[in-house]
């Protein structure tokens, strides 16, 4: 009865405002040994930090592109400027930050939402954190959230024992890339027996075009402690790759608590190569919460080590890709601990020929007896035009063990379709409410802010189809 | 009595297969009518080409709806216009709450904001009308229902919406003679002499517990006798054979 007319992609995106490429200072675009040495300069570091850039160069350069996963040619780090510093130093009160670059986290929602529901902010813009705050009830607690150029000068021999202990600099090629040119980015500790209730948020923004951007993260959650930590990533469209390889380590110690929620909105010309991966001790527990939107192809698959005996983890991701977009998400998790368990629940919406791809690792080591595992992985198709794909790799190693992996991929029903326009929806409210409704048991997991975010995200990128 | 819904000749076919054929039938305001017919008769393939479901293809005809032509409008939009259909196997949709579907169901159609609090007590007494489980409204849309639990989310949608006319497809099959009573006070508590009701069924069971205006045989696409209550009392004696044409 109806014939369906698809329009192209809107790029009306709330994301999608530029700033001025205005920068304090932007490297050459390339790189080399003496571009990795001049952002060490830049950044005036110590000198162990340059050793290891160098080292994780030369590692770069050796390691081979993936052979599986989504083909990343269009890449040319000769055409990528890997370090940008914005016009703007630290600052630790909004009105410090500079106008624009205020304004446009004050567009993204982050000063509110300081002021309404979190424990403490960073903002970074480009290369640099432009902006740190934290609770001062928090601070007399001994907690620790700053952003990583202090944390290396504030913090060395923290930084020191941790960096590069969760994610080597050898685990892949981008990872080594991260490493030597690696700029901004999150440290947090809290200590024994702290727990935080409100969260806390870093904000990630890239401006500038054919730039990247390489913050770390590292977070360390000692003993008894607790934290919500969430991550919030978005750049405005340009026409030229922009890139972003950023790398979160989590340590969670000894009955510790880590709750990890991250929205990313890229572009939809972005390659986010990301990754992000946690060590657990006994009795701890690390939960994330992905919600993967936009860029031109992702490869993304945070990773639990469930190293400690009855540690556990939970993964729920969703991930959006509409045209042009090869999203290949996912979850790795390693049980080490005996007891150990985890839970993973991941789901795919795609469109327009958008390519959605879970792809998984579970591994069960010899002495992780008594362990779980259960994975549950839902692709949903709004049309003939897209793909969704399983590619599930289990490794268990010992037969103590309950492990199941479900998988369901299916095109959107047209009868449901029905039924909702026969209650007076219209077939694009229709198809949006089936949609929000597959992806609320991740909405569920963010706090109420983020899930209307997230309903925004899904109804922008459901927008343009029209019945 | 003014005309409610005006169905003329219409023919219908589901991919190469004809079911509708030639069709007529007129209903009023205030009216209960009720179709009934052997299985494959095409009861339910009238329901859902009225409501232009894109599985059916009309082939000929016209249907007009409180004076509007509504014979190739989308079926949200026949929606709007104040007709309801009631599923005969209602859809289940995950992770949106049977509250919030009303809510939404009612803000389209009424084309007005509702409001939270209004609408809790509202549903909550209907609810209770058809002993319904208290916060089944909270449940994902029809997920996990029983039989019995999804017809009567029908009927809630359907006294929530409040339409002029409802169509309730077999919503008393499968049902046992406590639900039916339930279902048939849920019909009875919607009816006025503004609105209209059109009930396919299969069974007689329901029509004892509803003022029933007329009832149609329909047989291979086409009405081929129309009487009053007294003829579902025929049928349930004799059957359909007496009515077949032809054979």
């Amino acid at each position: 009865m109806m014939s369906k007319t698809r329009l192209d992609e809107l790029n009306t995106n709330i994301y999608d405002f530029k700033n001025k490429d205005d920068y304090a200072y932007k490297i050459d675009k390339g790189l080399s040994k003496e571009i990795v040495e001049e952002i060490s300069r830049q950044k005036n570091e110590p000198s162990w930090v340059l050793d290891i850039r160098l080292k994780a160069l030369e590692t770069y350069n050796k390691l081979n592109l993936p052979t599986w996963g989504p083909n990343l040619d269009e890449l040319k780090m000769e055409e990528i400027a890997t370090y940008v510093r914005p016009k703007a130093d630290i600052k630790d009160k909004w009105e410090d930050v500079p106008t624009e670059i205020k304004d446009t986290f004050e567009k993204l929602g982050i000063p509110k939402a300081e002021r309404e529901y979190l424990a403490g902010v960073g903002a970074q813009y480009d290369s640099e954190v432009v902006y740190h705050s934290i609770k001062d009830e928090l601070l007399s607690q001994g907690v620790i959230y700053t952003d990583f150029d202090s944390a290396i000068r504030e913090y060395p021999d923290l930084v020191k024992e941790y960096f590069s202990k969760c994610v080597p600099i050898f685990d892949h090629k981008f990872i080594a890339l991260h490493y030597a040119v690696f700029s901004g980015g999150s440290f947090v500790y809290v200590p024994k027996g702290v727990k935080l209730e409100m969260p806390l948020q870093s904000y990630f923004r890239l401006n500038s075009p054919e730039s990247g951007q390489f913050e770390h993260t590292l977070i360390i959650v000692d003993e008894g402690a607790s934290l919500h930590f969430i991550e919030g990533c978005s750049a405005p469209k340009y026409n030229k790759v922009n890139l972003h390889a950023g790398c979160v380590e989590l340590f969670v110690k000894e009955n510790a608590y880590l709750r990890y929620s991250t929205i990313e909105n890229w572009s939809k010309n972005m390659l986010n190569l990301n990754t992000k991966k946690a060590i657990v001790e006994q009795n701890g527990q690390v939960d994330w919460i992905s919600g993967s939107f936009g860029s031109h192809i992702s490869m993304l698959y945070p990773m639990s080590i469930l190293k400690g005996d009855n540690s556990k983890t939970e993964y729920t991701g969703i991930s959006f890709a509409g045209k042009n977009q090869n999203l290949d998400t996912g979850f790795k998790v390693v049980h080490v601990g005996k007891n150990t368990s985890s839970v993973v629940s991941s789901k795919s919406i795609s469109k327009n020929g958008g390519i959605a791809t879970y792809r998984s690792l579970v591994r069960i080591l010899p002495n992780a007896t008594n362990s779980k595992c259960s994975v549950t992985c839902d692709g949903l198709m709004l049309d003939d035009l897209s793909r969704s794909d399983t590619i599930p790799v289990n490794d268990v190693q010992n037969s103590d063990v309950e492990f199941s992996h479900e998988a369901k991929v299916g095109k959107i029903s047209e009868k449901a379709i029905f039924y909702l326009m026969s209650r007076g929806l219209s077939e694009e409210d229709a198809k949006a409410m089936i949609v929000r409704g597959f992806a609320n048991p991740v909405s569920k997991e963010l706090p109420m802010e983020y899930a209307v975010e997230m309903n925004r995200l899904i109804n922008l990128e459901l927008e343009g189809a029209i019945g | 009595m003014s005309s409610l819904l005006e169905i003329k000749n219409l023919s219908a076919k589901v991919k190469d297969k004809q079911i509708l054929d030639n069709l007529n039938l007129n209903i009023g305001k205030g009216e209960v009518h009720v179709i009934m017919g052997p299985n494959g008769a095409g009861k339910s393939t009238l329901a859902n080409v009225i409501f232009n479901n894109p599985q059916y293809t009309k082939t000929s005809g016209k249907v007009i709806f409180n004076g509007k032509d509504i014979t190739n409008a989308k079926t949200d939009e026949i929606a709007r216009d104040g007709v309801f259909m009631s599923f005969q196997t209602p859809e289940e949709v995950e992770g949106i709450s049977v509250f919030n579907f009303i809510k939404t169901a009612k803000q389209k159609i009424t084309g007005q904001n509702v409001y939270f609090a209004d609408l809790r007590k509202e549903i909550a007494k209907n609810m209770e009308e058809l002993e319904m489980k208290p916060g089944m409204d909270n449940r994902d849309l029809n997920v996990g229902f029983s039989g019995g639990e999804k017809k009567k989310n029908e009927i809630l949608q359907m006294l929530e919406l409040n339409p002029r006319l409802a169509i309730l497809d077999e919503t008393d099959s499968g049902l046992d003679v406590d639900a039916i009573k339930l279902v048939s006070k849920g019909i009875n508590l919607f009816k006025n002499d503004e609105n209209a009701i059109l009930i396919i069924t299969h069974s007689t069971k329901i029509l004892e517990m509803l003022k029933v205006d007329f009832v149609h045989i329909l047989i291979d696409g086409k009405i081929v006798y129309t009487g009053n209550s007294e003829l579902a009392k025929e049928i349930e004696e004799n059957g359909y054979n007496s009515f077949k044409v032809g054979e």
